[in-house]
């Protein structure tokens, strides 16, 4: 693991300049530390911030541009001619990849020696013998150019980790050095180290940012990928989704209409479940439960929102759908074929959301000031109508924002209505058929074993920037009516 | 009326408070039925509560016992000379055990007929194991040896309820004649149920061995993914919060930051998926199924969690601790790393292991980066390849047994969920010890 | 300034409409009220003044059993309403209150509009035959609460959108639209600029012709102005009771001198 050692010689380094910088501010000062500016540690840690930020700053921005780069110089070399009908260029430089970790894996074993590997001239039916014999290649056969573009992509990968681990090691010194040298007793180590840590602080905050940034990118990069391939107006009012397995035809209907109305329905069962139920048991959790029913029934309430998802997921499909089929099947009532269905799903997941519902809307309505309540009862209002007449319109902005969030939790939900919902696209009222949603697709499109190239897979992003933009609507509606809704008693 | 003394009685009043009227009767009914709506609902939630956990235990429960065959079994020397000598050697091995076993039947006045077809299908190649115990171990030749042998997933079926008399169809798997065998050896006290270890430390078995298939190379790989979510998140949360609520300017940046902070909280973890999936291993090209991948998608999303967490417990240190700070002359940056930091250190601790909880069972972000598709057949080899090799995790080896077509698997997936709650549980139980023990009130 | 010149005149011989009969009152372990006796007359304010914590809150919120919605909160002895006692256990306290009106401290108008906010106490118990019926009603008791003339262009606005004082005559209004015997008035004016007190104090003046009106005060100025018969708090015990151009000129007791001289409180 080179890079492992890479990281503990700057570490190292760091260190040292630690010692370095603290003796050499305290030999500046003649020993007495009073004489100095800033305490001792923090010449020292001028001097390993600054042999670290740098060189840590670099290798990330190199590990990150350094595989582009070679990928672009690699695929340049693979001719045209190459490339089948049908595929890519990015899938011939996937093969490239595996081949050029397959020689990795071999050298590793000790099966390839490090000269074989990398000799262009080396017979190239040995080569893929050999590696064959390592159990390396899995899928298709080496060609020529493919070995040539593996060895020269090894080639220069390791040129450029060697490049990057020398540059690293300078930068580190250099770092250290240029330190060392601005260390004297009048300078002012603690407000250079304070800044240093006051940017790395900015930009701990900033990932947050970043992530966003990355979710967008990955997900508009990719969407637009795909409406090439496919027309955003059949996406987005197509009727029919009906992708094609082979992951290569251009025959698949891919219409979001289906999926969305799935989400939907399901969300609505779900909400059905979860709003009347959790709405009533925050309301007598907060105005009628004595404090020891309270500091039971809350916190055994909110275990239903700890249990992971796939736990409900599978309660879905073993249990609760089985249940259901009982009832409502062809032994019962006759509506229901299979124990995988809208109501299924939705009844589940409205399970999920009961404690959601109930401990933001207990929130909230402990937020209505006790004026509000005090006021009714001193006009002879029963304590329900107080609550149904003056409790809950006051807290209805928040509870409309609560319930929002609950939406917004519902339509992302995956795991529940993976196992438990079907896998069947349709246009359907019965809540007993099997249904399927945007996030179920999603992982059935990206899980195949169709091209990341083709518009079965690419699908998947637009479902997802889909996804994305109903929950984040909703989540901001719902966040700014909460947010209004407090300041307003605050 | 026995307040007649009064010099001045009332004038005469529409009613005594001391009956209600027909509207009060009547606003108190709805009273009492709002009432009881609000308990109604109170008890629904934790009738579902109940329902979750009876079934989580009544079905995980069998997963951790498996059905085996005691037996007794002693091969001299001449035996094992004359089975050597044989052209189908197992087979011989296997016509001495059918040998013993009937005879540990009859001894017991019972006897029933079987034949090395219905043996196979009850415990697998027995002649195989058999005689590769008697090659490791050519001591054990001429004594007594007791073997425990695991009986096929159809008997454990059938102990388990999952397959009957009345269901079972007569297959290559299982035959009615066998459950009569079954039964015997049961009244013989041959057959029963052994507590199954293979369960907790074995790793994944392939689709049509369900008996084999256990947890265990799951629950490493959660470790590795929760050791990068603990190394990666801690940090730059905590490093996030106090930048935000100890320096934050109030300006536009700082608004964009805690919006984005609010948001990401709520963006569905799939999406997180589809994230680690195109930055990770299409950009990256980190390796697929690989727990540092999964660990770095689980900490972008439990980042805000802690973030959350860690600036409520900051901001539950009294400005006044940072006044004295700054009073007696320590910078800003000294004041809060040598006081309100420690001070907010227990409140930072409980919301990371809240977090940390969270991303532990989370399954959907890890379907889209691979940790699913992969068969976890064994652990990794090292530290470093830990974080690197491909491997499952919790969640996500549950899944892929629900999602098998095999049913014997889905009593592993019951049982995978009761190991995976247990971690969470103690987790739970941890961070609230914490709290409880270093909540201090201002 | 004469703001302590009471007008003697007004004082005349009222029929008895509560009275409290060794009431006590304990907050958990606190002993809040300890043996009160009072007789409030009806048509007459009656001021309830006192240092802060005396009680005299804790008390007022005893006469329509509004301590009921505390928990720790334990009431003994009598209190009676027409010579009925409110703590009878075949008393609703919804009734009793529809009877005992009571106006807070802060100016507490629901957050609807302000026709709704008057609206409310007559629906819930069922005042009104009809919509006519009620629009009468919310007209009358905001004539009564003296804001008719500033809201009657705006009833469906929201109530909370009033001024401070404004929202307290409007809470007096809602008060009086149950047609209560009794108003209680904690502090009403405390959270008020002087004007809106003043607009208040005359308001409270006007409202003891048709109502038994009792109000807390720690205003010994206001309890002057507005009252007929005055109450003397310490420490939970009631130390002075009676008219008062007596208490604040003649007091009895050597700790009522005190506080109104201002050497306690």
């Amino acid at each position: 693991m080179p890079l492992f050692w890479l990281i503990l010689i700057v570490l190292v380094i760091a260190a040292v300049g630690y010692m370095l910088g603290r003796s050499r501010a305290l030999a500046n000062a003649g020993g007495d530390s009073r004489e100095l500016h800033s305490l001792p540690s923090y010449y020292g840690w001028n001097v390993a911030l600054k042999a670290m930020v740098p060189t840590f700053v670099l290798l990330i921005v190199w590990l990150l541009v350094q595989p582009l780069y070679v990928n672009s110089v690699i695929s340049g070399m693979i001719p045209a001619n190459v490339i089948d009908d049908g595929s890519s260029r990015g899938l011939v430089m996937a093969e490239v990849r595996r081949a050029a970790n397959g020689l990795d894996n071999a050298v590793a074993q000790g099966v390839m020696d490090e000269e074989f590997a990398r000799n262009a001239r080396a017979d190239f039916t040995d080569v893929s013998q050999v590696l064959k014999d390592a159990g390396q290649i899995v899928t298709t056969e080496v060609t020529q150019p493919v070995l040539r573009a593996a060895q020269r992509y090894r080639i220069v990968n390791a040129t450029g980790y060697q490049i990057m681990s020398i540059v690293a090691v300078v930068l580190a010194l250099a770092g250290t050095l240029f330190a060392l040298r601005e260390t004297r007793a009048l300078f002012r180590a603690r407000n250079v180290v304070e800044l240093g840590i006051h940017a790395l602080l900015v930009g701990a905050a900033s990932i947050a940012v970043l992530t966003t940034v990355g979710i967008l990118l990955s997900l508009v990069f990719n969407t637009w990928e795909f409406f090439k391939l496919y027309p955003a107006s059949d996406f987005f009012f197509g009727l029919n989704w009906a992708p094609s397995f082979s992951g290569r035809g251009g025959s698949s209907d891919l219409g979001v209409l289906p999926l969305l109305w799935g989400t939907f329905y399901i969300s609505i069962v779900a909400l059905a479940v979860a709003v009347p139920i959790g709405l009533f048991a925050a309301i007598y959790l907060s105005e009628y439960a004595s404090p020891r029913i309270r500091s039971i029934a809350k916190p055994l309430l909110e275990i239903l929102a700890g249990i992971p998802t796939i736990v409900y997921g599978l309660f879905a499909l073993l249990t609760v759908g089985p249940l259901l089929l009982k009832v409502f099947g062809n032994e019962g009532l006759g509506w229901m074929q299979a124990g995988t269905a809208v109501m299924t799903a939705g009844l589940v997941m409205g399970i999920m959301l009961i404690p959601f519902v109930s401990s933001l809307s207990d929130d909230i309505i402990n937020a209505v000031p006790q004026a509000m309540r005090d006021g009714s009862y001193g006009l002879g209002a029963t304590q329900s109508e107080t609550i149904r007449q003056v409790v809950i319109p006051a807290a209805l902005p928040g509870i409309v924002g609560a319930i929002l969030l609950a939406a917004s939790r519902a339509i992302g939900e995956t795991m529940i209505v993976v196992l438990g919902a079907g896998a069947a696209a349709r246009l359907s009222l019965n809540p007993f058929e099997a249904m399927t949603t945007v996030t179920a697709k999603i992982v059935s499109q990206l899980t195949g074993d169709a091209d990341f190239a083709s518009p079965e897979a690419l699908v998947a992003f637009a479902l997802g920037m889909t996804l994305f933009v109903l929950t984040l609507c909703l989540n901001i509606i719902a966040l700014y009516i909460v947010r209004k809704y407090r300041e307003q008693y605050e | 009326m026995t307040d007649a003394s009064m010099d001045n009685p009332p004038p005469a009043r529409a009613r005594s408070l001391r009956q209600a009227d027909a509207n009060t009767r009547r606003r108190n009914a709805a009273e009492k039925r709002f009432r009881a709506y609000g308990m109604v609902a109170i008890l629904t939630g934790l009738f579902f509560l109940t329902v979750l956990f009876v079934s989580i235990i009544r079905s995980g429960a069998p997963a951790f016992t498996r059905t085996v065959v005691n037996v007794e079994f002693t091969l001299t020397q001449d035996q094992m000379d004359a089975a050597e000598s044989e052209l189908f050697k197992t087979k011989a091995y296997s016509n001495l055990f059918i040998a013993a076993l009937q005879g540990k039947l009859e001894e017991r006045g019972m006897s029933v007929e079987f034949d090395e077809a219905a043996i196979e299908r009850l415990l697998g190649k027995v002649g195989g194991t058999l005689r590769a115990h008697y090659k490791e171990f050519p001591d054990d030749v001429g004594k007594p040896v007791p073997f425990e042998l695991a009986a096929s997933s159809r008997v454990d079926g059938y102990y388990k309820g999952r397959v009957n008399r009345e269901t079972l169809q007569d297959s290559r798997f299982l035959q009615l004649s066998d459950l009569d065998l079954v039964d015997a050896l049961e009244e013989a006290q041959i057959i029963k149920q052994a507590f199954s270890w293979t369960f907790i430390t074995g790793a994944d078995s392939g689709v049509d061995n369900p008996g084999g298939a256990g947890i265990g190379a799951a629950v490493v790989g959660s470790f590795f993914m929760m050791l990068v979510v603990l190394v990666l998140s801690l940090p730059i949360g905590v490093a996030a919060s106090i930048y935000l609520e100890e320096f934050a300017p109030q300006n536009r940046f700082t608004d964009l930051i805690e919006v984005n902070i609010s948001n990401l909280a709520a963006v569905p973890s799939i999406v997180f998926g589809i994230l680690g999936l195109a930055v990770f291993i299409q950009f990256m090209h980190l390796p697929q199924s690989a727990p540092l991948v999964g660990g770095l998608v689980l900490s972008l999303m439990t980042l805000p969690t802690i973030i959350i967490s860690t600036r409520a417990s900051l901001k539950a240190v009294p400005p006044s601790i940072r006044d004295a700070a700054l009073g007696v002359g320590a910078s800003k940056m000294q004041a809060v790393f040598h006081h309100v930091l420690p001070l907010a250190a227990p409140g930072i601790l409980t919301g990371t292991i809240i977090g940390l909880a969270q991303a532990l069972g989370e399954t959907a972000p890890l379907l889209l980066i691979g940790m699913v598709g992969f068969v976890a057949r064994g652990y990794p080899d090292g530290f470093v390849a830990g974080f690197t090799e491909p491997n499952s995790a919790m969640p996500a080896q549950i899944y892929t047994w629900a999602a098998r077509a095999d049913a014997s698997f889905y009593e592993k997936a019951w049982g995978g969920i009761i190991i995976l709650l247990a971690f969470l549980l103690t987790m739970n139980i941890i961070a609230i010890i914490l709290r409880r023990r270093f909540e201090r009130r201002w | 300034m004469n703001d302590m010149t009471v007008m003697d005149s007004t004082v005349e011989a009222q029929r008895t409409k509560m009275a409290a009969q060794n009431v006590n009152v304990y907050y958990g372990d606190t002993h809040a009220i300890k043996d009160v006796n009072v007789e409030i007359e009806d048509k007459t304010v009656t001021a309830f003044i006192g240092p802060s914590g005396c009680g005299k809150s804790t008390f007022l919120r005893c006469l329509n059993r509004m301590n009921d919605t505390i928990d720790i909160c334990r009431v003994t002895g009598d209190i009676l309403l027409e010579g009925e006692d409110i703590y009878d256990k075949r008393v609703d306290p919804v009734q009793l209150r529809a009877q005992v009106g009571m106006v807070f401290q802060k100016p507490n108008p629901f957050p609807k509009s302000i026709y709704d906010n008057v609206a409310y106490g007559p629906r819930i118990h069922g005042l009104a035959k009809n919509k006519a019926d009620l629009d009468e009603i919310v007209e009358r008791s905001l004539r009564r609460g003296a804001i008719w003339d500033e809201v009657k262009d705006r009833l469906q606005s929201p109530g909370t959108g009033l001024s401070g004082g404004q929202q307290q005559r409007l809470c007096i209004a809602r008060a009086v639209a149950t047609e209560p015997e009794v108003l209680l008035m904690d502090e009403p004016c405390s959270a008020l600029d002087p004007i809106a007190t003043a607009q208040v104090e005359e308001l409270i003046d006007e409202l003891r012709e048709s109502y038994s009106v009792v109000i807390v005060t720690h205003s010994m100025q206001q309890a002057a102005r507005v009252s007929q018969k005055t109450a003397f708090f310490h420490l939970g015990n009631l130390v002075e009771f009676g008219p008062t151009g007596q208490i604040f000129t003649n007091p009895e007791d050597p700790r009522t001198e005190s506080y109104i001289t201002g050497r306690i409180g």
